[in-house]
């Protein structure tokens, strides 16, 4: 069974760079595939794959991430004033980030405008557990 | 507008490498984008020998591995900088993946244990570099969150950004999708395995790190 657990921006907003990371660390951690409503910071983002990698085990294999945002690179000047002014009032409240661990999500595929998530085949794992 | 990105790359560079000797220019990328076999290319086209040992099993290269003083000229041109090759940006490294490629299972716990690290290691090594030229797989699909935090966080440290699109030799490449992907910096197609285009990557380096 897929768990997706939902963040609110508002939920991460007062926390520390430290404090997003592991907040969202082990939603992932409990198995849930995590739902952020907008974004990390770049230096948050790769500051997440660093700590993931500093937990790996046999157990946690690591994670999916996905973060889908309104590209500034598509359209003309207007969408780009449009996007850049929407920045500036929401800051990093905009878009949409999936962390998922990877034992449950084996991919994350998107371009600019759609995002595919595939997931393991849990066959094998539930029949070692019996 | 390419003209004027080069351009601009060219003047902050200039900046930038006024006066300095160790110039530290960082191979980033995925695991298997062929990091290695570029850095072996550079390594054995201007020193004539090899830098680290390539396979077709992910993360190969585990730790940082530099090559001082590097020289490439062309003409009048010469630019020298520290090489540094590091190990593939991943979010997840899973033991068993190894196993599926003929390891034994103590092999591929050591060889993951060691990948965590020289992940972690190549992120902290981005406050080190001085210029960075990503290495892409040209087959893969370039909107990979891993190439886009690497080069988000470049972008975010101002450091300038060559962006190789590898394996040109394979059919399956669309280089006109790592340019739409990153329209911000200048892409050049090669393989490194064969050479092919390496001239075009030498002068593409002249160009934005001079």
């Amino acid at each position: 069974m897929l768990t997706l657990e939902f963040v609110p921006y508002h939920e991460i907003a007062n926390l520390s760079s430290i404090g997003r990371i592991r907040k969202l660390l082990n939603i992932a951690k409990q198995n849930k595939i995590v739902l952020l409503e907008g974004r990390l910071k770049k230096e948050e983002e790769i500051e997440l794959i660093k700590t993931t990698m500093e937990e790996i085990n046999e157990d946690f294999k690591g994670i999916e991430l996905a973060v889908i945002y309104p590209t500034k690179n598509d359209s003309g000047i207007f969408t780009k004033m449009k996007t850049n002014f929407v920045d500036m009032i929401a800051g990093n409240r905009l878009g949409l980030t999936i962390i998922g661990p990877a034992s449950i999500v084996k991919a994350i595929k998107k371009d600019p405008t759609k995002i595919q998530l595939y997931t393991q085949e849990l066959k094998k794992k539930a029949r070692k557990k019996k | 507008m390419i003209a004027f990105i080069s351009s601009f790359i060219s003047r902050v560079m200039n900046t930038l490498f006024k006066g300095r000797k160790n110039i530290k220019l960082g191979l980033y990328g995925p695991p298997n984008g062929g990091k290695t076999t570029l850095a072996n290319r550079i390594a054995k086209d201007w020193l004539g020998e090899e830098m680290g040992t390539v396979s077709a099993i992910p993360h190969e290269t585990r730790e940082i591995k530099i090559k001082e003083q590097v020289t490439i000229k062309s003409g009048k041109k010469e630019l020298t900088f520290n090489l540094v090759d590091t190990p593939g940006i991943a979010t997840k490294i899973d033991y068993e993946d190894f196993i599926k490629h003929g390891l034994s299972e103590r092999e591929s716990k050591k060889r993951a244990k060691e990948a965590t690290k020289g992940v972690i290691d190549a992120i902290k090594w981005l406050d080190n570099v001085d210029a960075v030229i990503v290495v892409l797989d040209g087959t893969k699909d370039p909107f990979s969150q891993v190439n886009l935090t690497i080069i988000g966080n470049l972008a975010a440290r101002n450091t300038p950004v060559l962006i190789v699109c590898n394996k040109v030799d394979l059919k399956k490449v669309k280089i006109k999708k790592v340019e739409s992907a990153f329209p911000q910096y200048p892409v050049v197609g090669i393989s490194a395995k064969f050479g092919t285009r390496i001239d075009e990557f030498y002068e593409a380096l002249f160009t934005v790190f001079r």
